[in-house]
């Protein structure tokens, strides 16, 4: 009996194809990254507006695996400025952590590369294109200037090395030119205790399993601020946690951002904790930014279907509703995208013009940006 | 015959469930005993009389997990999950629990369901019938009237098991139809629960986190429930999936008059959800009480913080945040008094060597503090602790 062929169907041969083909590309991507001794013209840049630490810019990152080429992030632009806080939202695999894994160069390789689009890192004294160093360059950019929170305080941390340990090596590896091994101790101690516990020797000594969830991520914290970076990237840091323990380390990373006057790069799915944290507001669906502004303009007059939707869907304490909004159908498949937009087939609102190509970028005031063809003809209102 | 559970009989899982009991029977003795010098159940309860408004009576339940330690396996210790819970569920209402992660939530739910062994002392009425009590083959004719949604959907469904043989393999143990309806029946749940015929012959693999949560959902309701335990369902989800499947249960609620317990985290959504909610710290409640009145005017300091940290999805939103020192102590060596008081903000000299006592401060608003005991029960509980103390002494000398 012949099998009916399902949906995304492919033939060993098919997939044998794709996988041969992807080899090509992705090496292609890998040689070009493994250079040695690489001009700095060749990655040097400027940035757009001086007053952004990065500028996100038409970032693609596509993922070649053997069922078909993922694209993860397609055509991604936002700006991070110096010393505030962007709050990046969306459902999970939209995209949210691939672009700031985009940004570290993070990816997993060689399926994942970044094949268009640039992100600029602004050095203060001079700007580079990320997507287009090195290795070499990279490694004296990660730490320095841009560090990441990881998700999950269970894993990020090596269980079989203290704690102490593994601070060590991060100010060791990054910024340990000319410092004895005493000068790397104080600093670690020093971590410990900016990170609020109390009692930093012991917790040098510990190893991860003795510390609670809430210490783990202060550690992940400390580590991640050991080298005074001017971005930093919390790639949902309170998800895992308590509400109680997220309310501490919401707290000290605000207080944190103050200190050493970085930018934070706020990844979550919670909209509370992006309306407590985030200057700014990007909402991301299937790969793309629909919706980005102030927190003012995301909040209070939310524009995009799909903001307004999980707005709706999200109970509020104090708020009495009989029923959740909850909104129809689900995400598409990330292989086969569709050429209209996205949203359509799960929109409530659609208008006429839903049927054309994906919508772009309609600015409704300065800060605020929305990608929905209602609002085509209204723009600056 | 796929379906025989391991060669085992009922009589022998019978037997080996007797056995299993004698044995906690002698570890925990329903008289106070000294065991190994140190641990002391307190046992005195007052046996409730059963109210048929309530479809379950939980009196003064506890549940400890022996540690165990050294060469030999000698138990070292005691881990109180559940230490002392008390309340009543109405027909046909949800009530949701809510603390931080170890504070006995989960362990709470899988005792009332009698499906952690045996329980350390308390009552658990279901339906005026003392769950405990019962013998190995009553206990399984009750089971599909009880039933629990598991809190992970990505390791709570078998992955070798065709979705239709998940949701209708209990059905047959339990011939909750016949066989000729069996398939109509098994496609009526499914249906019931947004999913369609067809997905019957896939596998779990093949489905979302939501649909997945569906699948859980289907699975506990095929048995035809009263009473359905609901163990964070939404906590792995999305948000947007967390609406559908926050309007499922409800919907299924009001058509089949389920009760439910519904354990999560997220205050948002046991608001959203309950007609009562309990909360839990360190195995204890510390208030229980309609939502309205939990909501609007909480009473303990811990309920209070807990509340004030639920982030608000509005950036004027004015915070007025109480925030907790340190995190949840070790239920294996809880402090001594109140079990908040290492972390309470309203910390009086009483919390600190004497338990408070569970009143009803308004009525059907019960909270455990010694802020609202009278000064009369401050200066029992002093003398109580005083005698205690003494006690320890004298068994120490």
């Amino acid at each position: 009996m012949a099998k009916k062929k399902q949906e995304g169907y492919l033939s060993a041969r098919e997939s044998r194809r794709i996988s041969r083909e992807n080899r090509k590309i992705t090496n292609a991507y890998e040689k070009k990254r493994k250079r040695k001794n690489v001009s700095e013209s060749e990655y040097l840049t400027t940035m757009r507006d001086p007053g952004n630490a990065v500028e996100f810019d038409d970032l693609h990152t596509y993922f070649f695996t053997d069922a078909g080429t993922v694209k993860a992030v397609d055509g991604v632009s936002f700006e991070v400025p110096v010393g505030k806080t962007v709050g990046v939202v969306g459902e999970s695999g939209c995209g949210k952590s691939v672009t700031s894994l985009s940004l570290m160069q993070l990816l997993q390789r060689p399926q994942g590369q970044v094949v268009e689009g640039e992100i600029r890192l602004n050095l203060g004294d001079k700007a580079y294109d990320v997507t287009k160093a090195p290795n070499e360059v990279l490694q004296k950019i990660r730490g320095n200037y841009v560090s990441m929170i990881f998700q999950e305080p269970m894993t990020a941390l090596n269980p079989v090395f203290r704690i102490g340990d593994q601070i060590n090596e991060v100010i060791a590896l990054h910024d340990g030119e000319g410092k004895s091994e005493e000068d790397i101790k104080r600093r670690t101690i020093e971590l410990i205790e900016m990170v609020g516990i109390a009692n930093s020797e012991g917790v040098y000594h510990m190893f991860p399993h003795e510390l609670s969830g809430g210490m783990r991520q202060r550690i992940v914290i400390a580590m991640a601020l050991a080298c005074n970076p001017k971005v930093i990237i919390a790639d949902e840091p309170t998800t895992a946690l308590d509400v109680t323990i997220q309310a501490q380390i919401l707290d000290l990373l605000r207080q944190l951002k103050d200190r050493i006057n970085s930018s934070i790069m706020f990844i979550t799915h919670d909209l509370g904790v992006i309306a407590e944290m985030a200057d700014y507001v990007v909402v991301m669906y299937a790969g793309r930014v629909v919706e980005k502004g102030t927190a003012d303009d995301i909040f209070h007059h939310p524009a995009h279907p799909y903001t307004i939707g999980l707005m709706a869907s999200k109970p509020v304490v104090g708020k009495h509703i009989d029923k959740l909004y909850s909104i129809p159908g689900k995400v598409p498949n990330p292989i086969n995208m569709p050429n209209y937009c996205y949203f359509k087939d799960r929109c409530e609102m659609c208008v006429g013009g839903c049927e054309g190509d994906y919508p772009s970028m309609v600015s409704l005031s300065d800060t605020h940006k929305v990608s929905c063809y209602r609002y085509y003809g209204k723009e600056g209102e | 015959m796929p379906y025989m559970k391991a060669g085992k009989t009922d009589d022998e899982t019978f037997e080996e469930n007797k056995q299993a009991s004698q044995q906690h029977a002698e570890d925990f003795p329903k008289s106070k005993k000294v065991k190994g010098g140190k641990l002391v159940i307190d046992n005195d309860y007052t046996p409730l009389t059963y109210d048929p408004q309530y479809i379950l009576m939980v009196n003064r339940l506890k549940k400890y997990f022996p540690i165990k330690g050294g060469m030999i396996s000698k138990t070292v210790g005691h881990v109180k999950a559940v230490d002392g819970v008390s309340f009543n569920l109405k027909r046909g209402t949800t009530m949701g629990l809510v603390g931080e992660s170890g504070c006995g939530k989960t362990t709470l739910g899988r005792v009332i369901l009698r499906l952690s062994g045996e329980k350390s002392g308390g009552q658990v009425l279901f339906n005026g019938q003392e769950v405990y009590d019962l013998s190995a083959k009553e206990m399984r004719a009750l089971r599909p009237k009880m039933q629990i949604i598991f809190q992970d959907p990505f390791s709570s469904l078998s992955p070798r098991l065709p979705v239709g043989e998940i949701i209708g393999e209990a059905v047959r143990e339990h011939g909750i139809v016949s066989k000729e309806e069996f398939d109509d029946y098994i496609d009526g749940v499914m249906d019931n629960c947004g999913l369609q015929p067809f997905h019957k012959d896939r596998y779990p693999h093949e489905f979302s986190g939501g649909q997945r949560q569906r699948i859980c959902i289907a699975r506990a309701l095929a048995l035809n429930p009263e009473f359905v335990v609901c163990d964070e369902p939404v906590s792995a989800l999305d948000v947007s999936i967390q609406a559908q499947i926050i309007n499922l249960l409800r919907e299924l609620q009001e058509k089949y008059k389920l009760t439910y317990l519904f354990i999560s985290h997220d205050l948002s959504v046991v608001e959203h959800i309950s007609d009562s909610v309990g909360v839990m710290y360190l195995g204890n409640l510390v208030e229980y009480g309609t939502t309205e009145n939990i909501f609007s005017n909480p009473l303990h300091p811990y309920t209070e913080a807990l509340f004030s940290a639920i982030p608000i999805p509005d950036p004027d939103a004015k915070m007025n945040r109480i925030i907790l020192k340190g995190s949840i102590p070790s239920p294996a060596n809880p402090p001594k008094g109140c079990k908040f008081h290492t972390r309470c903000e309203k910390c009086m000299d009483v919390c600190q060597y004497a338990a408070p006592e569970w009143i009803e401060v308004e009525e059907g608003h019960f909270c455990a503090c010694h802020l609202y005991n009278d000064e009369d029960r401050n200066a029992r509980a002093r003398e109580t602790a005083a005698a205690a103390q003494s006690a320890e002494k004298e068994a120490d000398a």
